[in-house]
């Protein structure tokens, strides 16, 4: 059981097809406690890749599974952490409550959540270092405190796949170094992580593998096997360019029109 | 003492005052639950759209039944509501038409044909026509408190059995379709529950002023909670005692009823609106 990928596409097409963001022949495989960067231009169908992994849109023919078993029949086992922009921050809810919404299909039809429950959220919490804003309003965090409380969202989810559509986008280095810290204490436990980022520096030294796609998957593996003219080209046409620098041996990406 | 039977115990000595006081509480706290979440979604104009399209149903219930019979007004509006939702549904279908285009065609010929059946009963146009567009809470009968009552306990059940899940559709779809959660099921259940609590609201405050009892004390309420079901019970709250005061007001001014409570309702709002902005330049005051 423990070869088989946590996560494994292959062939996914998904998206409407007159959608300029509908993706196709994207095939990966990720194992269990990897942590992958999803990169490619504005409009390359990161977060459709996304939506479709976490049940959001269907997709129209591939395959997705999880630990070898077909995703349409699990439950709950992935977990979704969407852009910003895409929640409404004035909603009434504490940090507990989000967390809470997480454990629905635990705590069952027409039921409402008991001390066990609330345990469990206090724990994704300090998984995250969030416990002390457990009260307070959801509107009132920072952008990072956000996508921590909504990553804890997803612990309670028992999420083993876990899905973070451009995280860092508008944070400041500090918010981006808790992010990445909460991830690390995830790993020890397994969870696998998917994240979409327009940042191609930090994702060599942050990450296990890189996935480049444009619409279709262009190059999937370590920065070496990923960050080539040819493959950076495909994606990026000319507005990337590939430098060495032979006193480090380590790669710099210049993106000109970096967000 | 005295002064407090004759502004209080007095009007509520009457049983049509009885039964309106009863009818304006339920309807109070019903409409204040169930406008937290037209609040929060910001479906302010389709509540509206829909209290006005049940007025085709309600105008043909009242004609045919020779007055106003809670249990034909009930289910004229509830087949009007139906037919306007099927409508909406159907013009957005492959987004040929925006939401609120195809809300506002719908909702002004609705209502439109709802005043022109009224208008075919002379009777019924002088007279009535007022009772159903701004309310008629002096005229509840008994049976139209049971049908009040039978719509709230329903609608305010769902509300307490399926709570989390309509939260979650409330502040994240995405995440009840991640947890396979019949989100859609969830979204359609939600616009039914509005419509059952205006059609259970229609003879308390009529089709035009309905929008009020559902969004200025779930407005109030949203200001003062910081939790979804703090900001219902606030509501709640407001709801019935903006209803129950209102009548009284109306009582003593001889005024209509129903723009009574909707003008106190707004004037309650207006108080905590008011409040929470002093509070705030207060607390940014000490800060400097």
């Amino acid at each position: 059981m423990q070869y088989l990928p946590a996560l494994s596409v292959i062939d996914l097409a998904a998206g409407y097809p007159n959608d300029s963001r509908a993706i196709y022949d994207v095939t990966f495989d990720v194992m269990a406690g990897e942590r992958v960067a999803v990169i490619g231009p504005n409009g390359a169908g990161k977060s459709t890749l996304f939506k479709a992994i976490a049940g959001i849109i269907p997709f129209t023919s591939g395959q997705i599974s999880q630990g070898g078993l077909d995703c349409r029949s699990s439950h709950s086992l992935i977990g979704y952490v969407p852009q910003q922009n895409q929640v409404d921050w004035n909603f009434p809810a504490t940090v507990g409550d989000v967390v809470m919404m997480g454990r629905a299909r635990q705590i069952g039809w027409f039921r409402w959540p008991g001390r066990h429950d609330w345990d469990e959220v206090r724990r994704a919490l300090a998984l995250v270092s969030m416990e002390r804003a457990m009260d307070r309003p959801i509107g009132q965090l920072s952008g990072g405190q956000k996508q921590r409380v909504f990553i804890a969202r997803a612990l309670v989810q028992n999420a083993h796949v876990l899905l973070l559509d451009e995280p860092f986008n508008g944070l400041d280095p500090a918010a981006y170094e808790e992010i990445l810290t909460s991830l690390d204490r995830l790993r020890a436990d397994g969870v696998t992580v998917l994240v979409a980022t327009h940042d191609m520096e930090s994702a060599t030294t942050q990450f296990d593998k890189l996935l480049l796609m444009k619409r279709k998957r262009i190059a999937y593996g370590d920065a070496g096997e990923v960050y080539t003219a040819a493959n950076l080209k495909a994606a990026y046409g000319s507005r990337v360019s590939v430098l060495q620098d032979p006193d480090l041996g380590t790669l710099i990406v210049t993106d000109e029109h970096a967000h | 003492m005295d002064f407090f039977n004759e502004l209080v115990m007095q009007p509520f000595s009457y049983a049509f005052m009885q039964r309106a006081l009863m009818a304006v509480v339920l309807i109070g706290i019903t409409s204040g639950v169930i406008g937290c979440y037209v609040v929060i979604r910001g479906m302010s104009f389709y509540g509206d759209a829909m209290s006005h399209s049940i007025l085709p149903g309600v105008a043909i219930a009242y004609i045919v039944s020779g007055g106003a019979s809670g249990g034909a007004l009930f289910i004229g509006g509830l087949a009007a509501g139906l037919v306007s939702s099927l409508g909406i549904g159907w013009l957005t279908r492959g987004e040929r038409l925006k939401e609120d285009t195809a809300i506002g065609i719908v909702f002004v010929a609705m209502y439109a044909l709802g005043i022109a059946i009224i208008s075919s009963d002379q009777r019924a146009y002088g007279r009535d026509l007022v009772h159903i567009l701004f309310g008629n809470v002096l005229g509840i009968q008994p049976s139209d408190l049971w049908i009040m009552v039978g719509c709230s306990a329903f609608v305010l059940m769902v509300v307490l059995l399926l709570y989390k899940e309509l939260q979650i559709i409330s502040f994240d779809p995405n995440l009840a379709l991640t947890m396979k959660l019949p989100a859609e099921a969830f979204r359609l259940m939600l616009l039914a529950l509005i419509a059952v609590t205006i059609i259970a609201s229609l003879q308390v405050v009529g089709v035009a002023l309905m929008l009020a009892m559902l969004i200025v004390p779930s407005a109030a309420a949203q200001m003062l909670a910081k939790r979804l079901h703090h900001m219902m019970m606030i509501s709640a709250a407001l709801g019935g005692v903006c209803g129950a005061l209102g009548l009284l007001i109306s009582y003593h001014l001889d005024i209509a009823a129903g723009p009574s409570i909707v003008l106190t309702m707004t004037a309650v709002f207006a108080l905590i609106f008011t409040g929470v902005r002093v509070r705030f330049m207060m607390q940014r005051a000490a800060h400097r």
